[in-house]
This record gives C-alpha cells, sequence and structure tokens, in this order.
C-alpha cells in the first residue's frame, strides 16, 4: 500500500517534469498550421493530427540561408564543445598534479587566487575579456569562442581534491623504480582519477554545448554560430514556426540526453564530489 | 647544470602548471583587476576612456532602474525556498529500496541536463496565452490563464515556475539524497520504539541531519541567484514586459553590450561581486558549525 503511494508520487512527479518535453515532440511534428488552434482540451492539443517527421529536415531548409544554417551551427557547437573540453581537462589535470603532488615556492598562494576566483561572478571579466577580443581582432573567430573558456579554476578544483585522495605508496615504489614525473602522471596518476576525469570531461562539455553569454558578446555572423545562438536568430526570423522551432530545439538538447544517459553514473558522482567544499 | 631533486620537482611543478596558470592570469585574474580600473572610468569604446573617480558609484546608488532590477533579482529568488523543498520531498520519497527508482531518478534530471535556450524557446511556448500547454490546461478546469510572459504581474512567477520544473529534480535533489542516505537508519529505529510518527521523525530526524545539506545548497542557490536571469530572459522576454524580467545581471549586459557604458557595466559587477562575496563569507563562515555527521 506504502509501496503503491510512493509509486503513484513518483509517476506523478515524473509526468510532470515530461509533459513539456512531449509538447515538444508533439508540436514538432504537426502541421505549420495546426498549432494555431486554441483548444480547451490538452489531450485533443498534445496529440498531433497528423505526424509530419519532415519537419526536421525542414529545420535545415529554411535556415541555410543564414551563414549554412542549423548544419553548419551543430558543426560549431560540436567543435567548440569538443576542443573547449579538450583543452581544459588536459590543462586542468596537469595544474592539478602540479597543485597536488609537486613543491615549488609560492604553489599554495597560487592555489589560493584560484579558490579566490571561483566566486568571481562571470560578467566581471567578460567585459575586460571581451575588450581583449576585439584589441586582438578576434571577434567572430574560434579562437575567441574556445581560447578564453579553455581555463577552468573549477576543473583544476575538482580534479586537485580527486588527486589528493590517491595514496602515494605507488607514486613511492615507481620513484624508486627510477620513474620520472611525467611518466608517474601519464601512468599512475591519470589511470587512477578516470572517474574524476570522466566526469570533468561530461560537465564541461554539456556546459559548452549549451554555452550562451560569452558566443553571444564574442560573435556577429551567422555562420560562426552556435546552436543556442543559431536558434535564437531563427527565433527572430520566424518567431511564429513553433513546429520547425520545437525541432530545432529538440535536435539541440537530444545529444545532451544521450551524453547524459550514457555518462550518468559519472554525472552523479560528480555532484557529490563537487560538494565536497573544499 | 645539476639540480636537486627538489630543484627538479619544483621545476616540472612550474611547468606542469604553465598553461594552466597563464590562461588563468590572462583570462580571469588581470581581467578582475582590470574590470575594477575601469570601473573608475566612462568609457564608451570610441573615445577615450575618462577618469571619474567613484562617480559610476555614486550615479548607481541614485540609479531607479538598478534598484528595480535589484528587486527584480531578490524577487526571482523568492522561489529557492519552494525549490528546495521540492527537492527535499523527491528525495524523501526516492530514498527507498525500489524497484525502477534510477528511471525515476534519470527523468527527474532531464530538465536540468537540458536547461538552456532549447528549453527557453519551449517554455515561451508553453506560455503562449492562445495555444500555449498551460492555458490549454487551465482552460479545461475552466480557468482563463494570464498573459503571463506578456504581463507584469505574470512574467516573474511564470520564470519562477519553470525554473522550479528545471531545478527541482537536478543537482539538489542528487546532494539531498546523499544526504538521507547518510542518515544512520537506528535514529530511525528509536524513534519508532518511542511511537513517533513519520511528520514527528522528519522534524526529529531528517530535518536536523540534512541540515548541513540545506544550507550549503541555500547559500549556493543565494550566489547563483544573485547572478542569474540573464539567459532566460533574454530568450523569453527580452527583460520585459517594461523591465519586469530584467535582473542585475541582465542590466550589465545592457550596459556593457548594448549601450558600451564599458566603465559603468564593470561598477555594477563589482557591486554583484561584492554582494556575492559576503555570500560566500556567510557560507564559509556558519557552513562548518552546523556539520554534525
Amino acid at each position: 500500500m506504502k509501496k503503491l503511494l510512493t509509486y503513484l508520487i513518483l509517476g506523478f512527479v515524473g509526468l510532470f517534469l515530461l509533459l513539456p518535453f512531449l509538447w515538444m515532440l508533439s508540436t514538432s511534428v504537426k502541421p505549420a498550421g495546426d498549432v494555431f488552434t486554441s483548444s480547451d482540451n490538452p489531450l485533443q492539443a498534445l496529440r498531433p493530427r497528423e505526424v509530419r517527421w519532415q519537419n526536421y529536415a525542414k529545420v535545415y531548409d529554411v535556415t541555410r540561408h543564414m551563414g549554412g544554417g542549423f548544419a553548419r551551427w551543430y558543426l560549431n557547437s560540436l567543435l567548440v564543445a569538443a576542443v573547449v573540453t579538450l583543452g581544459q581537462v588536459t590543462t586542468s589535470a596537469c595544474a592539478a598534479y602540479a597543485f597536488s603532488r609537486l613543491r615549488f615556492p609560492g604553489r599554495d598562494k597560487i592555489f589560493l587566487g584560484y579558490l579566490g576566483t571561483m566566486m568571481v561572478p562571470g560578467a566581471v571579466t567578460m567585459i575586460p575579456n571581451f575588450m581583449l577580443m576585439r584589441q586582438l581582432g578576434a571577434v567572430d573567430s574560434y579562437f575567441a569562442l574556445m581560447v578564453p573558456p579553455m581555463f577552468s579554476a573549477y576543473g583544476t578544483f575538482l580534479l586537485r581534491q580527486f588527486f589528493m585522495n590517491i595514496p602515494r605508496d605507488l607514486e613511492e615504489a615507481a620513484t624508486i623504480d627510477g620513474c620520472g614525473l611525467f611518466r608517474i602522471f601519464t601512468t599512475i596518476i591519470l589511470p587512477l582519477s578516470k572517474p574524476a576525469l570522466a566526469t570533468l570531461t561530461i560537465f564541461t562539455f554539456m556546459g559548452n554545448w549549451q554555452s550562451f553569454y560569452w558566443p553571444l558578446i564574442v560573435l556577429t555572423q551567422d555562420s560562426m554560430k552556435t546552436l543556442p545562438l543559431g536558434l535564437l536568430s531563427f527565433l527572430g526570423l520566424y518567431n511564429t514556426q513553433w513546429t520547425l522551432l520545437m525541432a530545432g530545439s529538440l535536435m539541440m538538447i537530444l545529444p545532451m540526453i544521450l551524453v547524459f544517459i550514457l555518462g550518468q553514473k559519472w554525472f552523479i558522482s560528480g555532484i557529490q564530489l563537487g560538494a565536497l567544499k573544499g | 647544470m645539476a639540480l636537486t631533486r627538489k630543484g627538479r620537482i619544483a621545476l616540472a611543478g612550474g611547468l606542469f602548471l604553465l598553461p594552466n596558470f597563464l590562461g588563468f592570469l590572462i583570462f580571469t585574474s588581470l581581467p578582475v583587476l582590470a574590470s575594477l580600473v575601469l570601473s573608475f572610468f566612462a568609457w564608451d569604446l570610441f573615445t577615450p576612456p575618462k577618469f571619474v573617480g567613484l562617480h559610476n558609484f555614486s550615479a548607481l546608488m541614485k540609479d531607479g532602474a538598478f534598484w528595480y532590477y535589484g528587486y527584480n533579482t531578490v524577487f526571482l529568488m523568492l522561489a529557492i525556498p519552494a525549490n528546495m523543498l521540492g527537492s527535499l520531498f523527491l528525495a524523501t520519497v526516492m530514498n527507498r529500496k525500489l524497484r525502477g527508482i534510477v528511471i525515476f531518478r534519470t527523468i527527474y534530471f532531464l530538465p536540468t541536463i537540458v536547461a538552456g535556450v532549447g528549453t527557453y524557446i519551449l517554455w515561451r511556448w508553453l506560455y503562449n496565452p492562445d495555444y500555449g500547454l498551460i492555458n490549454t490546461v487551465l482552460r479545461a478546469v475552466g480557468i482563463a490563464g494570464p498573459e503571463w510572459l506578456q504581463s507584469v504581474t505574470w512574467a516573474k512567477p511564470a520564470l519562477m515556475f519553470m525554473g522550479f520544473w528545471t531545478v527541482v529534480g537536478g543537482y539538489n535533489m542528487i546532494l539531498y539524497l546523499a544526504a538521507l542516505q547518510g542518515v544512520p537508519p537506528e535514529l530511525y529505529e528509536a524513534a519508532d520504539i518511542d511511537g513517533a510518527n513519520g511528520w514527528q521523525k522528519f522534524w526529529a530526524i531528517t530535518w536536523p541531519m540534512v541540515s548541513p545539506t540545506t544550507f550549503f545548497i541555500f547559500t549556493m542557490s543565494l550566489i547563483g541567484g544573485l547572478q542569474g536571469g540573464f539567459e532566460q530572459a533574454f530568450v523569453m522576454t527580452r527583460g520585459g514586459p517594461a523591465g519586469a524580467t530584467t535582473t542585475v545581471s541582465y542590466y550589465i549586459y545592457n550596459h556593457a553590450f548594448v549601450w558600451n557604458h564599458m566603465g559603468y557595466a564593470a561598477a555594477i559587477a563589482w557591486v554583484l561581486f561584492a554582494a556575492v562575496f559576503v555570500m560566500t563569507l556567510l557560507n564559509w563562515r556558519f557552513g562548518g558549525r552546523v556539520v554534525h555527521y
């Protein structure tokens, strides 16, 4: 009886959270005019009169004149997210190794500086960074999209926390065997940190796939846009084409759902790791 | 040149740190200082910057729009307790060994995962007064729904409700779930022997035991809330109607990247930073004390 009640609550909440997505899917396959029928029956509104999957292809067609359109934005997003993730995970891992294992003058002061900037609002650094890009003539470039987001105090902090918990015995044994610091890093630390690296990879990739504020500032051309910005200019041009807008939005979030379902294990553990407040 | 072992380690440390440190220096720490300096200047990007001392800050204090947008920001943050209660409630329901619980967890997490421009466009459509699903549902039960995003009264609640949908099953629920799993079952068993009911057990055991998590989530949400509100308002309402959904961070964006008031924008950003800093200090100062597990 109690079990049934629990399932009932869980199911109800699940339905509440899924309903917007059902509405999204349903709208995305409706014939364009059908969305403009006012109804007082939600079930009727949710069920498409006929299913038009071609709406999805149409998103590509009608945006093509916008600097290549949806396909181009998709590629841009993929490229930016992949490069930023690779850069961030690599540089963070190296820095985290230095912070957790290698003693050098000023190390702990620098780390404190890293910690200190983690609470700085993005808006504070965004303005000078924009001016820097402008000075460099890098507005509307992949450089501007990819390089500034590549360095993260948060990633360094997360990995350092993890590295600190790796027992040192293995490294000591390796040192006695004549293993250099770089070898220790690549053959001991990194393999043992796969869970943390996976977590950071997933978080960074998803964050950058959706990144909005920075690209909004440094981009003007349609052909350079990432998906969120592309979708936004699509919205600006066709703000009543709800079937296509929903199809486009759905295509944008689909990869994230896949990444999340595949990497869920890392995700959940990562949240708990991140909450171990220093 | 022979280096001691210590020297070699120090050199390697420097080299390992260097790439990240350079990026950190160029794109984070120097910009923080640069924007502080900038906040003492008036600069429109086209004419040379002019030193104005504290003028930006004193103008800000007298800027009615700033206070209104500050009010909007705080108003939107009123949703935080409701969001947290929702997450805690969900976590208590889920803290049971049940078949299929992972599927529910996955579903609950979806809105958080995909939150962004895509879901903002989706909610704009859901809130459509004539054809959106929300007013359709309301009509079904005989209520004429408001104009939501076009209404000065309802635009903020609409964004808050969307926020609830986004976060209720996300990070905070996972944190609460972990906290609940850390509560020793003996406490509940002892309470059962004393004949406590579910409600009493919740207030006497669960609530105090998860209080460190509550505190952590609360301060993090405050920090996030102070800086928040730009993206969804930009996509869904453009800050309107009549500025009703413009937050402080949106105001910074407008000054910096629409009106080219770089110095003024930097000043607002620094005021925001100060507020966030105070929150963080409170978190550090009091966060440790309530931890008791």
